[in-house]
Formats: structure tokens, sequence, C-alpha cells
């Protein structure tokens, strides 16, 4: 597939490293979605095992991963060996498919190989995005941020078929899916191994993360932006869970709507990336921002699921990459990855601190008034946000 | 050019490393020739879930290899002869069924869902159907657990497919509250009453309710999961406890007096009556049975799950 995609158009345009980094994102997420896909029907289906006692772990892990995430992110700046903890992570994740095998029926077993899959997860995200800035020039990095996050999306729609596949081929064995999961992703760290470059210039002035986070305060500001705005973003599963009882959706439909806001992610990622290349970062960071206030809009008056679902995608196509193309050139090399893992650690755990305050205003005044709530902060936390990045 | 023959080398190496496992998989399931005529509503015997299949032992021996039916389901339970069915379909869009199957375990109705399964219940004439499933993608982290528990009156057709909008009424007043979740529906002989459980702000609640009415109310907290006695009198639930999660407990619906099982370990199942004094669960992956007086457990169906006696 490389081979093939070398001399494209879509090379000329985006530098190789990204394509590279691209697909090995690409097949690690067909692997990842994979399980994914399984993981609960093999957990209730075949172990018999309760989602209560699985789902208990969930903020255990969350700890977890943070930490790696921070520790790794230092440790690709120290050494700066960004290719090598990224390789880590996808190696430890791919290993953790061939886990799911060994931990057989017992649910602690599988609570850990889980929590070691996330924490390979956190380990190779900011090294990836580092190594993604250093590989495209400045001024095009919200387009290459746009192809990295439309071929991960790729991977992520073509894993449940994948997983499928295997389960209709074998008449169900789950322990193939598991093994052709570990496969995918042998693939994708060799991938790494083969044709993603590190940059690894002479070790000029070293900056020191705390230090660098000190002397930038635009990237300082864009840590506290992005965790404000992760403190009034819903999360996704509230948002389906909204729209499936405002419009009475028919349970089997229900898993349909996380694949629509997936679809306009991956149409819209690689535009808008350019889009912010041209007319600024932070606007169009911004103006995805107000893309989600449209949805919480949306779901507050006509509920329209179509326009909500795409807006919903590009909430994600006008944020995710577009923050890191922007944030990213703020850091000195040297200290880039720790400074990523630690705006992508603030944003996830100001996301879980949101999903829990929205889930009790859910809870003590119905979705409407929560809405309305999020909402109203949404606002204020988005013109905050433009005046600062602005 | 030698990084394209590595890449292809492991390419080949590792396609056929899947494809070979994926074979030998498939090869190697064993898979229980499937009995004819299987029934199940045979009395003396218990039906589990076993090898995937629904199944059945001789109460007598219930140790004896089960004679297995060609019917799949992730869960289920039966009673007078209607056997509900949870049953996911794994595929681009994974499906989850719940079917009423007859006797002969033929389907007669079928009602599309979403999720993954988790209880399923009959009442004891095999009129009132009611089953629980997770919503798929919702994980309790990101605060959007959610059940859906649906009722279906066999006899008439009439469907509930998400029970929550149920009047439901706490120290008598009307309690409102948008993230209400039930689960663990289990019916009386009139085929009206029942119990099941209410989650709501992070509290679950036994709730006792009238179907004919449509309303509910709440009789105390903490317990989940009801199974109510043949002789209606009794209750076993799952009692969150520490440590835990849970424990089987048995409440008497007379003095609402409770007591703990002798079943020690967290047991996460919706139990199931084999007698007026004993009930039964799944626990690492075999029925247990316990006396509900407090006596020690002991295996009754090994390698089975979702357990149901034919009285």
């Amino acid at each position: 597939m490389y081979i093939s995609l070398l001399g494209t158009r879509l090379t000329r345009a985006v530098p190789a490293n990204v394509v590279a980094l691209g697909l090995v994102s690409l097949v690690t997420d067909i692997s990842s979605e994979m399980v994914t896909a399984v993981l609960p029907l093999y957990l209730v289906g075949a172990l018999g095992l309760s989602l209560v006692q699985f789902g208990l772990l969930d903020g255990l892990y969350f700890g977890v991963t943070a930490l790696v995430r921070l520790a790794g992110g230092h440790a690709a700046d120290r050494w700066s060996r960004r290719k090598l903890v990224a390789g880590l992570g996808y190696g430890l994740s791919a290993v953790c498919k061939l886990g799911l095998l060994a931990a057989g029926g017992s649910a602690a077993a599988l609570g850990l190989v889980v929590a070691a899959d996330r924490t390979g997860k956190g380990l190779r995200t900011a090294p990836r995005d580092a190594l993604i800035t250093l590989s495209a020039p400045p001024e095009r990095l919200g387009g290459a941020f746009g192809v990295h996050r439309a071929m991960d999306t790729v991977g992520a729609f073509l894993g449940p078929l994948a997983a499928f596949a295997v389960l209709t081929a074998t008449a169900g064995a789950y322990d193939a899916v598991f093994v052709t999961s570990f496969c995918v992703a042998a693939l994708g760290v060799l991938l790494l191994v083969l044709y993603v470059r590190d940059r690894r210039g002479p070790l000029t002035v070293r900056v020191r993360l705390r230090a660098a986070v000190t002397r930038e305060p635009g990237f300082r500001r864009a840590c506290l932006v992005a965790v404000a705005l992760g403190l009034v973003t819903v999360s996704d599963s509230f948002v389906y869970l909204v729209l499936q009882r405002r419009l009475a959706i028919a349970p089997e439909l229900f898993p349909l709507l996380p694949v629509g806001t997936a679809g306009a992610y991956l149409l819209l990622a690689v535009p808008l990336g350019r889009l912010s290349d041209r007319f600024g970062r932070a606007a169009v960071f911004v103006a995805g921002h107000v893309a989600l206030l449209a949805v919480y809009l949306v779901l507050l008056g006509p509920a329209w699921l179509v326009p909500a679902l795409l807006l919903h995608g590009l909430f994600y196509a006008a944020t995710d990459g577009v923050l890191m193309a922007l944030t990213g050139p703020m850091l000195p090399e040297s200290a880039r990855t720790g400074g990523l893992a630690l705006l992508q650690t603030g944003q996830a755990t100001a996301r879980m601190v949101s999903s829990i305050l929205f889930g009790l205003l859910w809870a003590g005044t119905g979705e409407g008034p929560a809405l309305a709530v999020m909402a109203a902060g949404l606002v204020t936390a988005s013109v905050i946000a433009w005046r600062t990045l602005r | 050019m030698r990084r394209v023959l590595v890449l292809l080398a492991a390419v080949v190496l590792l396609a056929g490393g899947a494809t070979a496992y994926a074979t030998w998989a498939a090869s190697s399931r064993q898979v229980a020739p499937a009995v004819a005529g299987f029934d199940a509503a045979e009395p003396g015997r218990v039906l589990v879930r076993s090898g995937g299949r629904v199944a059945s032992v001789p109460l007598a021996d219930p140790g004896a290899p089960p004679r297995v039916s060609s019917r799949a389901c992730d869960r289920f339970y039966t009673a007078n002869g209607t056997t509900l069915c949870l049953a996911t379909r794994p595929g681009p869009l994974p499906k989850t069924e719940a079917l009423v199957l007859d006797r002969s375990l033929k389907e007669t109705r079928r009602v599309n869902l979403a999720g993954v399964p988790s209880r399923a219940r009959v009442s004891a004439s095999g009129r009132m159907a009611s089953w629980t499933v997770f919503v798929t993608g919702d994980s309790y982290s990101t605060g959007g657990f959610s059940t859906w528990t649906g009722i279906l009156d066999t006899r008439t057709g009439y469907l509930i497919t998400n029970m929550e909008d149920i009047p439901l009424y706490l120290d008598g007043r009307r309690y409102h509250s948008a993230d209400v979740n039930y689960w663990g529906v289990t019916f009386a002989a009139d085929d009206n009453r029942f119990y099941a459980t209410v989650g709501t702000k992070g509290r679950t609640y036994l709730v006792e309710g009238d179907f004919g009415a449509w309303r509910a109310r709440v009789l105390r907290e903490n317990a989940e999961c009801p199974s109510l006695s043949p002789d209606g009198t009794r209750l076993v639930f799952k009692k969150r406890v520490s440590p835990g999660p849970w424990r089987l407990h048995l409440l008497d619906l007379a003095t609402m007096r409770e007591s703990p099982l002798g079943e020690r370990a967290s047991i996460d199942d919706q139990a199931a009556w084999l007698d007026d004094r004993t009930v039964m669960y799944a626990k690492d992956g075999d029925v247990w049975a316990a006396d509900v007086t407090g006596g020690p457990p002991h295996r009754l169906v090994p390698g089975a799950t979702s357990p149901a006696a034919i009285r």
C-alpha cells in the first residue's frame, strides 16, 4: 500500500513521514477496533463475565494511562527518541492482543491486559504527534494532521468489518480475532520501524519541559484553553443517548450514530486541516467549538439527526489534529513530546471530569437544563479561547 | 528495496500465521452434536447455556453430559414452555435480538435490540418475558452507563422496549430523574406484579411494579436483580457490599427482613430458583446452587450459565 501511495498527489502535498505515520495508525486502528468491536460480546457471550465488574476498573486505568503518557513524553524528549517511545507504545498494544488469549476467562487478568493496551495507546500518542509536527513544514501542519487523522479513521472503519469477516470465516472463534488483530498490529509496528524516520539532529540546547512551559506563555495559555473547553465538552455517548431519546431511534439502529460522526470526521479532517493552514489554526479550532455549540442547540431544539452528526464530526475534524498543529510549533523541539503529552493529558482529564459533571447535572435537572448549562459554558470558554489564541 | 522485501516477507508471514490460526481455531471448535427433538419443557431437567447453546441436564444427575440443542443464546430463561433467548449477531453493525421460542425452541417472536445481553426472565406461566441489555458503546467512566429493559406480554403481543418511562414513586411521592435505569425484572404468579431494580443518581433501589396500571414504587435501597421464589414470598437479590462488589441476599417480603446467603463470592447474576429453598446462579463459568437459609454453596452444572429449572 505504501509503495503505491508514493509519488501520488497525496505524497507531493504531504511529507512521506506523515503518510508513513498515517499508515501505521491506519493499520493499528484496524487492529484495535477489531478487538473493541468484539470485546463486550466476548466478555459476556463467550466468557459469561459481567460488564459491571469490568467497567469498575475504568477510572483506575485512566489514572495509570495519564501517568505513563506524561512519563513517556518526558523520556522521548530526554533522549530525543520519539520513534522508540512511540514504537514501545505500539508494541505493547500489539502484545496485549495475545494477552487477551493468555488471560482466558479471568476478569482480573483481562482487566490488566486492557489496562496495558490503553497504556500503550497513551504512550504512543504524544511522540507520534510530535513526529508529525517535525515532519511537515510549519505552514502545512494542519493539512498534515488532517491526512493523519483521516487515515486513522479509515482504520477505525475497517476494524469492525475485519473482525466480522474473521468471526464469519471461523464460525465465531474470538481467539482467531485476537490472533488476527495481533498480526495486523505487528504489521503496524513493522511499518513504523521500516518507514518512519525520527529526527535526531545534534542535541542542541536542551530545554526542560518546565522551562519550556514557563517560557512559552502561548503554549501555557493554549493548555488552559484546551482544559477549559474540555470541561464543557459533552462526551460522545451522551450526545448519542440524547439523540436516541429525542428521536426515539430504534434500538437496533443506535450503533449507527457513532458511525455517522466518524464518517463526517473522515471526510472533513483533510479539508479543515488545510483551511486551518490558510486561515489560522486558532480560528478553525474555535470554529470547531462553535460547531459543537451548534450540536448542543440542535439537541436542545429540533434534534435533527443528520445535521447533528455532521456538526459533531465537523467539531472533531476542526479541533483534534488542529490543536496539535497549533500548539506543536510553540514548543522547542527538545520539549515538544512532553508538552504535547501534557496538553493531551490535561484535555483528556478535563473531558472525563466534564462527563461526570454532566452525568450529575443530567440526573439532577434533566437533559434540557444540563445541555443549556454546557452550552453557556461553551460560549464563555469559546470567547475566552478566541481572545487568548488569536 | 530491502525495506520492501522485509515488508513483503512480513506480510506473507503474518497473513499466513493469522490464516493458519483461524483455520485451526475453526476446525478445533468442539461443537457437541445437537440432539433431534430437543424439548425445553421436559419436567425434571435443568436448562442451562452450555457451549453457547441451550442445553439440559437431568435434575437428578446435573453433572451428567448435557443434552445440547442447536439454539445459540447469550442469555436465556425458560418457563412453562416459553423460552426467551437473547442472542448477539456480530456484524459490521452488531445486532442483538430477543427471541421468544416455543418448547421445541422454534422462534415465535423476534424483537430487535442493541447492546450486550444482560438478563432474561420469563414468568412462571410462560406469559411475561423481560430482558435487560447494556447499550453498546457506553462505559462507566464516560458517565453514559445505560441499560434498556423491555417487557413483552407474549399472550397479547404488547411490547415495551424500554420501561424507563414507568411512573415511579419513592416514599409515596412521584420521583423524577432523567437518569433512571431499570434492570433485572422478575414477575409474580399473577403475571401483573413484578419486581425490578432501578438505578438513579448512583444508588440502586428495589421496586415493585404493576404492569397493568403501569407504575412502580420503591421498596428499599441497595437491592439488584431480584428473583422471586416459586411461592412468591421471598426474593433473592444482589446486594452491594464491601468487599464485594456484591453478595446474594434473601429478602422475606412479609417481614422485609434480609439475610445473606452462604455464597461468599461476589455474584453478578440474576439468581434462578431451583426449588422453594435453593437458588442457582453462574459463578466462574459453572452453575452453582445454594440453600437460601445460609447453607454452603455447591457446584451444580460444570461449564454452564443461565440456569432454569423445569418443575
